[in-house]
């Protein structure tokens, strides 16, 4: 067993998940039979090989160009046009559970 | 089969034809295949959301078109329908979750607006895998989706109502997205064409993410033409989304017309190894054959590192998910937890309630990769493991120009099979999870059918941004196929 009981609930405890106990009994077993199944990934020797984090590091890639400049699609010129247009305040809360119409609600934030 | 794509005759061009002729409108168009939906849909659950006024409004537009003798677009009046990731304006967008149920997005997704823009009318949204996180559909929160060609199975995962509403002929075309396979593999259960392009190929903007380097949208229909006709209409830069390439948009339809004779087509034995079915794979060996005496060249190749694909993509993809679900917290819009004290307990109790057991079963898994002491284990590990699948890919592209493989090991496989054995679903993905890795197009066509008349997928892999061979060599295919 690689995932213990409490390795569940700290990693619960993470990713803001409570999960119930019928959860967690799923959880470790799950976690335990998906990790058992991605270890052979430690028969590779990835000594000399970088991480790819993204496919434009490797495609899309202007070699002429220097530093950040070679990822060419990310890269937009600097110009100042100024404010690009967001969305009107009344839509941008329209979804939220709760909203005095200015903000959004939440429950008390400090917990004492 | 092969009778069943062609009975109608409800293609791209032979209703925007139909419409351009005044034979029928756009108007009448969109009430027939709301008709059909409503008798059909029942029995398969494609459908999550009908955008009734948005696709009449539209049809409209295009009857005035008509109406006033100006040309028209490409997509005039065709209905499609989009996978319920894609956001859509004042349309209900759920992906899939209960945590989604009520959210109204305040604008549309790049890839629909491209395909109203081009003339096509949006009848709806399509049910899949919760937050595309499935391959079998049967993660929705909402409902299961029947495949049309045997409702006792699934339609595939996660764009499952894309591909069945296609099948079933509830929509002309839909767009789904895939991440691990998720438009390949129910394009392959349900017997219809699918293509994931280029990562970068067609803009992300406003498809709710699951695993942004993975992530891509792209066409399902019943012919590699019309899939050739949808994706020059999406593809293309977009200043939206930032990973969207600037590379040019050929014209894939005329390119199909190239002749195949003479390219190269890779076969790599890893993709036929234990656990193919045989049937899958005499289909899938007849279809190579097929090409060759198209007067394609077949040449083995090699793609060694394919058997750490899976294990690669659900750390991969696990993290990413984990990261990007993080804002579904309950404060700016979806469910939020009544009852709740503090904000913490409000967090936990919202996404404990609003997430469905796979996407918790993602996000521990990738929360766990990326925790202090595994993070070099498992999610820099894979990373380094997708740079060797990649080169897999780089190599075997310098002797061909395409590779042929299976799309699914499996055809479509039984409703509940699956579904208490999160690895064994897993495994359904083999063969289509490389392609998202390495970023490279991939399509499945139909091949055929085994001894229960399920539809059995062939999947082409291309090169970088060279949908248009990837497409020709799928088409001369699906023409030599095809009665014409």
């Amino acid at each position: 067993m690689k995932v213990s009981e409490k390795d569940v609930a700290y990693v619960a405890d993470l990713a803001n998940l409570e999960l119930t106990d019928e959860e967690r009994a799923r959880m470790l077993r799950d976690l335990n039979s998906i990790l058992e199944y991605v270890d052979r990934l430690s028969e590779l020797n990835t000594d000399n090989v970088e991480p790819m984090a993204h496919v434009s590091d490797r495609y899309g890639v202007d070699e002429s160009r220097q530093g950040s400049g070679r990822f060419a699609y990310s890269i937009r010129d600097d110009v100042h046009n100024g404010l690009r247009e967001s969305l009107p305040h009344d839509v941008a809360v329209k979804n939220a559970p709760d909203t005095d119409g200015t903000f959004f609600e939440v429950p008390k934030v400090i917990e004492r | 089969m092969i009778a069943d794509r062609e009975t109608t005759g409800l293609t791209i061009d032979g209703i925007r034809t139909a419409i351009a002729e005044r034979k029928t409108t756009a108007a009448a168009t969109a009430s027939e295949f709301y008709a059909r939906i409503k008798r059909e849909d029942p029995s398969i659950g494609a459908f999550l959301t009908l955008s009734e006024d948005r696709a009449h409004a539209q049809a409209e537009r295009i009857d005035e078109m008509v109406a006033e003798g100006r040309s028209l677009p490409p997509l005039a009046g065709v209905p499609i329908a989009v996978k319920d990731v894609m956001v859509t304006g004042d349309v209900r967008t759920t992906a899939g979750s209960k945590i989604l149920e009520n959210f109204i997005p305040p604008y549309d997704c790049t890839a629909v607006t491209r395909l109203e823009a081009a003339g096509a009318v949006v009848l709806g949204k399509l049910n899949c895998d919760e937050f595309a996180m499935g391959s079998s559909n049967e993660n929705s929160a909402y409902h299961e989706v029947h495949n049309p060609r045997d409702k006792s199975r699934v339609p595939g995962g996660s764009s499952g109502g894309s591909a069945a509403a296609v099948a079933a002929e509830m929509a002309v075309a839909t767009l789904g997205s895939d991440t691990g396979g998720s438009i390949r593999q129910p394009a392959s259960f349900c017997g219809v064409v699918g293509l994931k392009p280029t990562y970068g190929r067609v803009s992300r903007y406003g498809l709710i993410a699951f695993a942004s380097s993975l992530d891509h949208i792209g066409p399902i229909a019943k012919t590699v033409k019309e899939v050739a006709l949808l994706l020059r209409t999406i593809a293309g830069r977009d200043p939206m989304d930032s990973t969207s390439a600037e590379v040019p948009v050929p014209d894939y339809v005329a390119e199909l017309k190239k002749p195949v004779k003479g390219l190269k087509i890779g076969v790599a034995k890893e993709y036929f190894g234990e656990g193919l079915d045989p049937e899958v794979r005499s289909a899938v060996e007849a279809a190579i054959q097929k090409l060759a005496e198209l007067g394609c060249e077949v040449v083995p190749v090699s793609l060694p590192h394919t058997e750490y694909a899976i294990p690669t993509y659900y750390i991969v993809a696990t993290a990413e998910a984990s990261s990007n679900l993080a804002r579904f917290d309950g404060v700016r819009y979806g469910f939020r937890a009544p009852k709740a004290h503090t904000l913490s307990e409000m967090y936990r109790l919202s996404r404990d309630r609003g997430f469905g057991m796979e996407v918790k079963r993602r996000i521990m898994l990738g929360t766990y990769a990326l925790s202090a002491g595994y993070y070099d284990a498992y999610y820099l590990k894979a990373q380094k493991v997708r740079t060797l699948l990649t080169r897999d890919f780089d190599e075997a592209f310098r002797k061909v120009d395409v590779i042929a493989a299976p799309t699914c090991p499996t055809p479509a496989f039984k409703l509940g099979e699956k579904v208490n054995d999160p690895l064994a679903m897993y495994l359904a993905d083999i063969y289509t999870v490389t392609a998202n890795l390495a970023g490279i197009p991939g399509i499945s066509v139909p091949c055929g059918a085994n001894h229960e008349k399920l539809p059995i997928g062939l999947q082409l892999f291309g090169r970088h941004f060279d949908e248009a061979t990837l497409l020709r060599v799928a088409h001369a295919y699906d023409q030599a196929r095809l009665p014409t």
